[in-house]
């Protein structure tokens, strides 16, 4: 018989090894599946995970692309992994996203086409402040009338996909494009153009904006009051209260950060890769962020690798689209497989594995 | 012969140092797609045509698809990667698609693309739409036609002027038929959501509509006017599992002869950028045979309104025609024209609704 026995501190060795056996049962488990499809299983984990950063074809190409993908990624999932630590689960990262984008651009358009320097600054700020003001809503309701802030902020992102489609198919509609949904493309406009810092690196302010936030997110957790509040609720909500860590005070802080960061990640991502306010401008990013947040151990550094290696089998995946012909659903199924697998290997971080007959292991 | 083979080197040196897109011995086409290519509806669609495309080409040419790959900047990505792997040509087969296309067009001169149902086009860009709204002039007028209640609804996805277009059209022939028709209008915010749609089918039952016309692609409003005892009409595809009723015709996406001539041109080296918009008359637009108890006289009108369209004869969009607060728009005779069409932003006289703001 096969018998768990709950470990009395969880195993630093298997916090770190378990989201590395994750990745290897997935390109196993992912390598049969492709096998079944009838696609050569090595040369698709090749194309997933080599390709993109070693082709000589593409490579120069897509590395470049792994930080404008993993940028937002980063940045959302490192505010969500605040709350997530408290205990405060913010699923709405989506909606925040979107209204940090929605009410960024429509800070800016509302001076086109000003040319001054300050206008990106202020949209940055403006977009913030609209992810803020988003999650403020779960967060205030849960504080004063005890809501479910799972439920309130998932349910806010349709409501925000509904102010997003109504944003670009009215009240920020390009006045130049004939009629059709889309606001103007701030590509064409260069003094809010979110461009590449250094041409053929990827990084934008967004990708900046993300590496900060790993390091800020470092110093805070480990350093910080707040950071050792913020644990203290997760782990032992009646410890912290006896210690006068205010639960609401947390809530609202938690909430505000990560609805602040989602929307700086969508005004970052609208004014640069994007370019503009569209009904399908919303690409996932703040549930994607919710599996690179967990992959990454809630830990600062573990995220920055884990948005990193997302965004490694989302363009992987595609380039296993093209040049083998996978289908798109069996790459999705691929990054599920990933959250699977950490979910299950998780149980070794907190178990024992305990052969009952002749204790030999 | 000495000269010969120093060309044919020199040839071989140029093969091997040209763009990738050179290197291939066929040409690579590539398609990129909104939704999954299982979705039943627009995606689905151009997946078909290009496979029947790829069926009529056989193994001259190379196909290449991506599927479910969102608008922006990801379809940005998608697109250089394709046009770096070696691709000829590439289709973009939703209207979210433009802006990235024109942007990687500008970094691959080499590399042809066309864009389905947008307006902007380049040098190695082409625009293709089709004129959907000589359809629903023909569905509109069998709508107008078979209604009892003298109401008939409209399931709109989004305000934009493809959808605006087709309620005009659909609305203005329903009165042809009956001028005592009124439509109602519901606005979903999607091209493809079954259950939505079957509510707003139900939705508009309840407000004693008997005839119902969708612009969203899935078949959840015939099965809902199935069960009611009401009819509909056959969206994208021509959707006969629901003949001879509640489905009483359709407009049906034929995109496969478009890409099969495109991509002759390519072949012949003849390809050059158009912005083409085509209708009944060239077979893009398809009209499902007419079903159901629709009378001898109304179907012979129908099928009469189809072949002046086809032949140029008629424009579903001929004057006298006001805009919605009586303002003329065109005057007796008077045809509308493409541009006024492409960006259309107004109802015509008599509809109630108002178009969301």
């Amino acid at each position: 018989m096969i018998r768990l026995e709950k470990r009395p501190q969880p195993s630093r060795l298997w916090t770190i090894v378990t989201p590395l056996l994750a990745v290897v049962l997935t390109m196993v488990v992912g390598g049969i599946m492709f096998a079944l499809l009838g696609k050569p299983p090595l040369e698709a984990i090749r194309t997933i995970f080599w390709d993109p950063l070693f082709h000589p074809q593409f490579a120069g190409y897509s590395r470049p692309q792994l930080l404008v993908k993993a940028g937002p990624l980063i940045l959302i999932a490192i505010g969500l992994s605040i709350g997530f630590k408290a205990g405060i689960w913010n699923i709405g990262a989506e909606g925040q996203y979107i209204m940090g984008a929605v009410t960024g651009a429509a800070v800016g358009l509302a001076f086109y086409p000003s040319d001054s320097v300050l206008l990106f600054p202020l949209m940055v700020v403006a977009g913030a402040l609209g992810g803020w003001a988003w999650a403020m809503i779960p967060a205030v309701l849960k504080t004063r009338l005890g809501t479910n802030e799972i439920l309130v902020s998932l349910m806010l992102v349709y409501v925000a996909e509904n102010i997003l489609a109504s944003a670009s198919s009215s009240w920020l509609r390009n006045p130049e494009g004939m009629g059709f949904p889309g606001s103007r493309n701030f590509k064409q406009w260069p003094a809010v153009f979110n461009d590449e810092l250094v041409a053929n690196t990827g990084m934008h302010w967004g990708v900046v904006a993300a590496f900060i936030a790993v390091i800020a997110a470092y110093v805070l957790m480990a350093r910080h009051i707040q950071g050792f509040n913020i644990r203290l609720t997760g782990e032992a909500p009646r410890a912290a209260r006896f210690s006068g860590v205010s639960p609401a005070r947390i809530v609202i802080l938690c909430l505000g950060i990560s609805g602040a960061l989602a929307g700086m990640a969508g005004l970052f991502e609208v004014t640069g890769p994007a370019g503009q306010i569209t009904i399908d401008f919303n690409s996932g990013y703040g549930f994607t962020a919710i599996i690179v947040a967990f992959l990454g151990r809630l830990h600062p550094v573990g995220i920055l690798l884990a948005g990193l290696l997302m965004a490694l089998t989302y363009i992987g995946g595609e380039l296993a689209q093209l040049m083998l012909g996978l289908p798109g659903a069996s790459i999705q199924l691929f990054q599920g497989m990933l959250l699977f697998f950490l979910l299950a290997t998780d149980v070794f971080t907190n178990y024992r594995i305990r052969f009952a007959k002749g204790e030999l292991a | 012969m000495k000269r010969r083979t120093l060309l044919a080197s020199a040839a071989l040196g140029l093969a091997l140092a040209g763009a990738p897109a050179f290197a291939q011995d066929v040409p690579k086409i590539g398609f990129v797609y909104v939704g999954p290519v299982n979705d039943g509806g627009w995606s689905q669609h151009h997946h078909e045509a290009a496979v029947k495309m790829k069926e009529h080409f056989g193994d001259a040419i190379e196909m290449i698809e991506q599927e479910s790959v969102p608008e922006g900047a990801d379809a940005e990505r998608v697109l250089t990667q394709m046009a770096l792997s070696g691709a000829d040509l590439i289709f973009t087969t939703s209207f979210g698609y433009m802006d990235p296309t024109i942007n990687v067009a500008a970094k691959f001169p080499d590399v042809k693309f066309e864009h389905a149902t947008g307006y902007k086009t380049a040098e190695n860009v082409s625009a293709y739409s089709a004129r959907f709204y000589e359809g629903r002039a023909i569905t509109g007028y069998l709508a107008g036609a078979m209604t009892k209640s003298n109401k008939i609804g409209y399931i709109g996805s989004f305000p934009i002027p493809e959808v605006i277009r087709g309620i005009n059209s659909s609305f203005l022939h329903a009165k042809k038929a009956n001028p005592d028709v009124e439509m109602s209008v519901v606005w979903l915010s999607t091209w493809f959501d079954p259950a939505k749609e079957a509510d707003a089918t139900q939705a508009l039952l309840d407000q004693g509509v008997d005839v119902v016309l969708a612009h969203t692609d899935s078949t959840a409003p015939l099965s809902v006017l199935e069960k009611a005892g009401a009819y509909g009409f056959g969206q994208a595809a021509d959707m006969y599992d629901y003949a001879p009723e509640p489905r009483l015709s359709s407009i049906i996406d034929e995109w496969a002869p478009y890409y099969i001539d495109r991509v002759q041109a390519v072949i012949d080296g003849t390809w050059e950028s158009h912005n083409s918009w085509q209708g009944i008359g060239d077979g893009m637009v398809g009209i499902g045979e007419i079903t159901g108890p629709v009378p001898e006289d109304v179907k012979a009108t129908a099928e009469q309104m189809k072949a002046d369209i086809a032949s140029g004869a008629y424009h579903p969009f001929t004057g006298p025609i006001n805009k919605q607060d009586g303002s003329a728009w065109l005057a007796e005779g008077e045809v509308a024209d493409d541009g006024v069409l492409a960006g259309m932003d107004f109802y015509v006289e008599g509809l109630t609704a108002e178009i969301p703001n």
